[in-house]
This record gives structure tokens, sequence and C-alpha cells, in this order.
């Protein structure tokens, strides 16, 4: 964002310059160590949950942490991308049919988006929530349902795997910067007003639900990526892995990270992926372990890990700017 | 020459009659008070203007300027509303509390910003263009209610008075050609309703307004309303100049409860 004309241009490329260092620099050396074998198979499964996670918690974060309305069915629209791009692969074993099996899932996720978000959207609080639960529901009862083309309870094997770490680190980013763009625009504030008074917001010239709708939209198409990203890492899929259990499981991952944080998403899903690593060896003792860790953080940081704040890499080598990237968020 | 009249409005919820047969207008340039005891249906009637509610019956026509055809805005949305230039403020404060002083006018402006969102996923050059231009308004804005020095500070952290005064800024983002003012000397010192009628005497010269104005501060209303309508149980009991209404005996009665007025 421009910040004034006052706002040395040279802190802003500098700023962008460090990110961009960053993002390559993660790439490269997880990508060394895949190569040299250090990171190993179990290691690279985990990697690829912490990707997917977040670009589900992501962009369930805009839907709920920015916009402020409670969805839980979020793993409705990443089952229809799972399946979609599934469909497409199992059909046309190609890259190219993989990159637009991904599309087409998050389009058909964003269309089924709208579909649900305009009469949804309406509601408000505990009722949205019900809803959003109900069409996650019927989701996944249609795809048990529709066996001729999804396999039914049986589900979906033998989907081709193009997924690795370079397309997931690919569409990670850039979630990540597409959301994090929209936040920080005209029509991102737009959103977050909604989030802190409707009414206010409507007596200003915000249309509700058109920009509800759109959260709601942009979380479905990101979530039919990370559901296509999914189905072609773990080449098999069935409606369980998205029953309402899922939306819970990104929704912690929302509510850990800091409702209103994008970076709280992210570092929520490490942690929690880190942390459900390490339980591996307690076996019986893990879930336990697990949910006390979740009580024990909610208890002393209700606002979850990062509040509605943002950590940024730019700031620790430029303490001076202001902050103003975070004021939006 | 009425920039919006107001005719047969009534508004009934379950039985209660809030507003009766309510006709009034408002002519391009003026400020008008509207006053009442508690309960009479003055916010009922903001709410109504702005779309809030739905009257049970009656119109509301609005002509900004003389070249439009007067327009019924009843069952047009509060957004569709603040589109064709109608602000208002709240009663009981209703800022985006958690959000930036500068954060608060942006949103205001959003109405006006014409990039789309793919310009905003990927930050094409009409981004920049047109933030830089909401930064340089809201800016402006910030300045004329001495805001500017505030403007990273969150809403909520301000001082009451500081509060009001954003409301009022934000409503004036959003470039309206009415503006609606609901009780905003409410709560403030002597002090700082001087100081507010002042800058609401300003506003409404320097940018060319209409101003319906609900207050109780009897100083601030007899002082700048040029025109003062009177509402007692959703009716309208009397309406004129300040001398007029500070005189007539029915306002006295209903109103004051007394032969008294604190002027």
């Amino acid at each position: 964002m421009k910040l004034s004309k006052n706002a040395l241009i040279s802190t802003k490329s500098n700023k962008k310059l460090i990110n961009f260092l960053v993002i390559i620099a993660v790439y490269g050396i997880v990508q060394l160590l895949i190569f040299l074998g250090i990171l190993g198979d179990y290691y690279q499964v985990t990697l690829a949950m912490i990707c997917i996670n977040i670009i589900l918690a992501v962009s369930l974060n805009l839907v709920t942490g920015f916009t402020g309305q409670f969805s839980l069915g979020h793993a409705g629209f990443m089952a229809i991308g799972a399946y979609t791009c599934a469909i497409i692969t199992k059909r046309y074993d190609s890259p190219l049919a993989f990159i637009i099996g991904i599309f087409a899932a998050a389009i058909l996720a964003a269309i089924v988006g709208v579909l649900v978000g305009i009469p949804t959207l309406r509601l408000k609080g505990d009722y949205l929530a019900i809803a959003t639960l109900g069409l996650a529901e019927i989701i996944r009862i249609l795809i048990l349902n529709f066996d001729s083309f999804t396999g039914g309870a049986r589900g979906l094997g033998s989907i081709p795997q193009y997924t690795n770490w370079t397309w997931l680190y690919i569409f990670t980013i850039s979630t990540i910067i597409v959301i994090k763009n929209f936040i920080n625009s005209s029509h991102g504030r737009a959103c977050i007003s909604i989030r802190e008074d409707e009414i206010a917001s409507e007596s200003v010239g915000i249309n509700l639900t058109r920009y509800k709708v759109l959260a709601f939209v942009i979380g479905a198409f990101f979530a039919g990526i990370a559901g296509a990203l999914y189905s072609s890492y773990f080449y098999y899929i069935k409606p369980g892995l998205f029953d309402f259990m899922k939306s819970i499981d990104i929704l912690v991952i929302v509510v850990l990270g800091g409702m209103g944080s994008l970076t709280g998403s992210i570092l929520a899903s490490i942690l929690l992926a880190i942390i459900s690593t390490y339980l591996q060896s307690f076996a019986e003792l893990r879930m336990i372990i697990y949910a006390i860790l979740l009580l024990l953080i909610m208890i002393f940081r209700p606002q979850g890990l990062m509040g509605t704040k943002e950590f940024s890499l730019s700031k620790i080598f430029n303490k001076k700017q202001a902050p103003h990237e975070n004021s939006a968020s | 020459m009425a920039i919006i009249t107001v005719k047969d409005i009534t508004m009934i919820f379950g039985g209660l009659a809030a507003l009766t047969s309510v006709d009034f207008s408002l002519d391009r340039g003026e400020l008008v008070g509207l006053i009442g005891p508690n309960g009479a249906g003055k916010t009922t009637i903001f709410n109504v203007l702005t779309g809030v509610y739905m009257p049970t019956s009656g119109t509301i026509e609005y002509q900004p300027n003389e070249d439009s055809p007067p327009r019924n805005i009843i069952g047009l949305k509060p957004h569709a509303i603040s589109k064709i230039g109608i602000a208002r403020t709240f009663q009981n404060i209703r800022l985006f509390k958690n959000l930036t002083v500068l954060d608060n006018i942006r949103i205001a402006i959003h109405q006006n910003v014409n990039y789309g969102i793919p310009s905003a996923f990927f930050r094409l050059p009409s981004f920049y263009k047109e933030e830089e231009e909401i930064l340089k308004k809201t800016k402006e804005i910030l300045e004329i209610f001495g805001l500017d020095m505030k403007k990273d500070e969150l809403a909520r952290n301000l001082p009451y008075g500081e509060q009001r005064k954003l409301e009022i800024a934000r409503a004036l983002a959003t470039n309206p050609k009415l503006l609606l003012l609901d009780e905003p000397a409410a709560g403030m010192n002597p002090h700082e309703t001087a100081a507010l009628t002042e800058l609401i005497n300003w506003i409404w010269k320097e940018f060319d307004l209409s101003i319906l104005l609900i207050e109780h501060d009897m100083s601030l209303v007899m002082k700048i309303c040029q025109r003062i309508i009177v509402l007692n149980y959703g009716m309208v009991i009397a309406e004129g100049t300040p001398e007029e209404i500070r005189n007539d005996p029915k306002v006295i009665e209903a109103y004051l409860g007394g032969d008294t007025l604190h002027a």
C-alpha cells in the first residue's frame, strides 16, 4: 500500500525486496532438504498439510475473522474442490489437466459460494453458522450419493499425484498475497467495516450483501484450491474427510491464530502441525494433550496468538516504520 | 426548492404508532432543528429517512438539485440512500471502534472508489492511483476536523467529544447533500457544545449542505437553526423560527412542561 507522498520509496521497495527474498529462500531451503533426502516422507506429508491448512485458514479468516461472518461450511468448499480436481485428473491424466483441474475446482467452489451465500448471508451469528454447517453436510451427502461420479462412500482412489512442494508453495504464497492485498484495499476495508458495525457500515454506503457474499466467494474459491491440492497430493479422497470436524479443524486454526490476523492463521497452522507431530509418540494421550494445549492457549490468549495484529518481516528490519498495514486488519 | 419533502409518513410498530402523518420539508441549504421530548419519534424519522425502517405509509421525495426530478426514496436500502447523498450520525456513537481514525474515514469514501476487485487482488496501477486519492481526501477531511494528528489512533481511544466529531467527519466523507445529525451534542460539556455549534455552523456554510439536526440542547438549537420542527407523540405539533417556537404555547406545554425556557 502506498503510505503517503512522503513515505520513502526506498523503504517501500526495501520491504518488498525483503519479503521476496525470504519467500524465495524458504522455498529453496525446503526444496534442497527434500532433494538431499534430509526431509523424510513423514515430514513432507506434514509440510503438505501445513500448506493446505494455511490456504484453508487464511481464506476462512477472510470470511470469519475479517468480515465477521461465522461460517462452519469451509470443508464443503474444500470437498467440491477435491472432487472436481480428482475427477478431471483421473480422466485426463496430464500436468495441464491438473492446472485446469485446480482452477475448475476453485471456480466451481466459488459458484456454489455465490448460490449459497446470497440466501444464507442474510442470517447472522449462530443462524449463519448452522446454515453453513448444513450446506457443508448437503455437499458431503450429495458426494456420498452420486457414486457413479464420486465413488460414494468407498471414495475416489488412484488420483494422479501432481501436487508437490513447488505447487503447494506457489499456491500457498499466492493465496496469502491475494487475500492480504484484498484486505488492504478499499474493498477489504468495506468487509472489515461490516465486522465492526453493520448499521454504521451500511450508513456510509457499503452494500452489506454484496461484500458479505464477495468475502464468502473468495473464501470458497481458495478452499476449492486447497481441496484440489489435497486430492492430488494424497491420491485418495472420501466424503468422510470433509465432514463437520474438518470445518471445525479449520476454524480452530483461525481462532487460535487470531480472528483478523493472516499471519496468525499461518503461525497457527504451522504450530498445530508441529504439536501434533510431536505428540505422535504419546499415542492415546495425543488428542487429550492437544485439547489441553488448545484450552490453555484460549485461556491465556483469548484473542488468539496474534489478535488482529500482523507479523511483518520488514518491521523487524525497519522498526521505525509506522504500522499502517496492520491498522487496516 | 425543497431537497426533501416528507409527506404523510406513518410508522406503526405492532400496535404503537411511532409516527402519525408526519409532514415537513427541508429547503436546499437550510439548517433545521428537530426537537421533541424523549420518545417523540425523532430518531424514528431519521431511520425512515435513511432506509433503516420502511414506513407503514407515506412518501419521501428527494431532489438534491434543481435539474434532477424528485424521487421517492422509500424502499431504498440504507447503502443506496447514502449513495444518493443522505448521510447521518447516530445518537449512540457508531464508529468502527477497533479501526483507526484514518480507516473510519477511508471506509466512508469507499462508495466513490472505482477500481475493481481484480485491481485490489493484484495491485494494478489503478489501485495505487485511487488509494492515493483516497488518502489525500481522508487527510483533508481529518485536517478540517483537527483530527489529523490522531489519524493512527483507534477510534475507541479517542475522547468522547472527538468521537462525535469523527462520526460527523465520517458522514461528511460520503459527500452528502443532506446531513442528518442525531444529538451531536449529547454528553458534551457546555464548552464542547459551544465548539460543536461553531463547527456545525461552519460545515453548513462551507459544504453547501442541508442539515437536519436532532438535539436536546436548546442553546445549540436556538443558536444555529433557521427553522425548528417540534414533534410530540409522533406528530408535528409546531414548526417555525426559533423565536416562534420559543413562544409557542403548545410547545411550552408539551415539550418544556411549563412556562420557563432555558435558552
